[in-house]
């Protein structure tokens, strides 16, 4: 079904669910590691509009903004379907998907990097975020349903590693078996999953990018000031 | 479709009430228009959007759908008989879905910030905004409208901002159809379709409302 290559960088969440989806569909591909810092010009070629990855590139076609690709993963390699066949169940999918990327990630990234009191706060808007995933989760074993993993587990992947780390490296806790037991039994269950796993970057890259990224998010807090 | 029953949570002056209005009506949907005063968020809403408090939400045989892209992804869905607003070619629909998510991500973020701004801020908000409409502009390229010979996903995403212009114009000082005419001559073709001059209110009114809603606020 063509050349399928990845442009992406390993540390980036949004670039480890497009591996996820293509691995999960058995698509072969490519993978083109990005230095962020020093955009290749293929980069620049495939994504001018926002110069970000992840960018999936098939049959030199580029396609940019990873819930996009998802749903064009999805719809080009129709086995283990991704999203559910349902309009109402899709509509649920994706409104949950981009509440976890605009909210509950958004939020648990300011929960990680303030300080003081905005720390505080943004901890507390952080938590009732994922009040509303513990509840959407309620009964089943993955967000997809119960016997496997879908769209919306993939689009919730970040939380049992990238926040993990987040966690450790921001001294703040958001995801604990007391306040979120099923969305804690489900980070579980998600990372077991071996292609899940496969596809992870090691927690020792994650955690001195994430002290990296904290003190470029407070100098530059400290300089708006 | 005979027992279908859906009602829209909106209000008039909303751009992403607008685009579910559109959709509708391409789809030549029947459907309960409800008005949803702003300041006093009815309990209906609150049921119906718990998460985000805010219109529009479609809410179709009982079920709620909420965030106006993603309503106009499943009216196209559900109704997909008629005046499809997607491509059928996922490549095709991968591109009007970066495009309809551009628009969310940079045209009206920067609408907000010439909305809020004032002095260097102000400027540099201008210019993006510019620079984004002339991106569109690029997009759209020599088609009538982005979906090709019909309007369609992209379309009904951006065009509801075209009766915002006005407001933005006067409070930014600055003129879009100068900075870009073709997207301005794109935008009226747009209105002479039914569907659209019927979903959107008339700029004038859109302005006359701005101006309310900045004193309101204590902005001039």
């Amino acid at each position: 079904m063509g050349e399928v290559k990845v442009i992406g960088s390993s540390k980036s969440l949004f670039c480890t669910r497009v591996e996820w989806a293509l691995k999960l569909k058995g698509v072969a591909y490519e993978y083109l590691e990005e230095d962020l810092l020093n955009k290749s010009p293929l980069l620049l070629k495939y994504n001018p509009v926002h110069k970000k990855v992840p960018v999936l590139v098939h049959d030199d076609k580029p396609i940019a903004e990873s819930l996009a690709i998802l749903e064009y993963i999805d719809e080009t390699w129709k086995n283990n379907p991704l999203l559910p066949q349902d309009p109402y169940e899709r509509a649920m999918a994706r409104f949950w998907a981009k509440f976890a990327d605009e909210k509950c990630l958004m939020r648990a990234f300011e929960a990680f990097w303030k300080e003081g009191r905005e720390k505080e706060k943004a901890i507390e808007s952080a938590l009732e975020s994922f009040a509303f995933l513990e509840k959407q989760i309620q009964g089943r074993r993955f967000f997809s349903g119960d016997d496997k993993i879908g769209y919306l587990d993939l689009a919730m992947g970040w939380i049992p590693h990238w926040l993990n780390v987040m966690e450790e490296v921001g001294g703040m806790k958001l995801i604990d078996a007391e306040k979120f037991p099923i969305l804690h039994e489900w980070t579980q269950n998600f990372f077991e999953i071996p292609l899940i796993k496969e596809c992870l970057p090691p927690r020792d890259a994650l955690v001195n990018y994430f002290h990296f990224s904290m003190s470029y998010m407070r100098s530059m807090g400290a300089n708006k000031q | 479709m005979a027992d279908d029953q859906a009602t829209l949570l909106d209000f008039w002056a909303s751009p992403f009430g607008m685009r579910v209005r559109i959709a509708l009506a391409e789809k030549d949907v029947k459907y309960e228009y409800s008005e949803q005063d702003m300041r006093t968020k009815s309990a209906l809403l609150l049921q119906m959007n718990p998460v985000h408090k805010k219109i529009p939400v479609l809410v179709h045989n009982g079920k709620p759908v909420c965030e106006s892209l993603i309503i106009v992804q499943y009216i196209d869905e559900v109704w997909k008989d008629k005046a499809p607003l997607l491509p059928s070619d996922p490549y095709q629909r991968a591109q009007s879905k970066f495009w309809a998510d551009f628009v969310d991500k940079k045209i009206h973020e920067l609408c907000r910030k010439i909305w809020a701004k004032k002095g260097e801020d102000l400027e540099a908000a201008k210019k993006d905004f510019i620079d984004c409409l002339k991106l569109l502009e690029g997009e759209l390229g020599d088609k009538p409208y982005f979906g090709g010979e019909t309007i369609g996903y992209v379309d009904i995403a951006f065009v509801p901002f075209y009766v915002w212009f006005h407001a933005y114009e006067t409070v930014g000082n600055f003129n879009v159809e100068a900075e870009c005419p073709k997207l301005i001559a794109y935008c009226k073709r747009c209105l002479q379709k039914e569907s659209v001059s019927k979903s959107l209110p008339d700029p004038q009114k859109v302005y006359n409302f701005a101006v309310k809603l900045r004193k309101r606020f204590g902005i001039d």
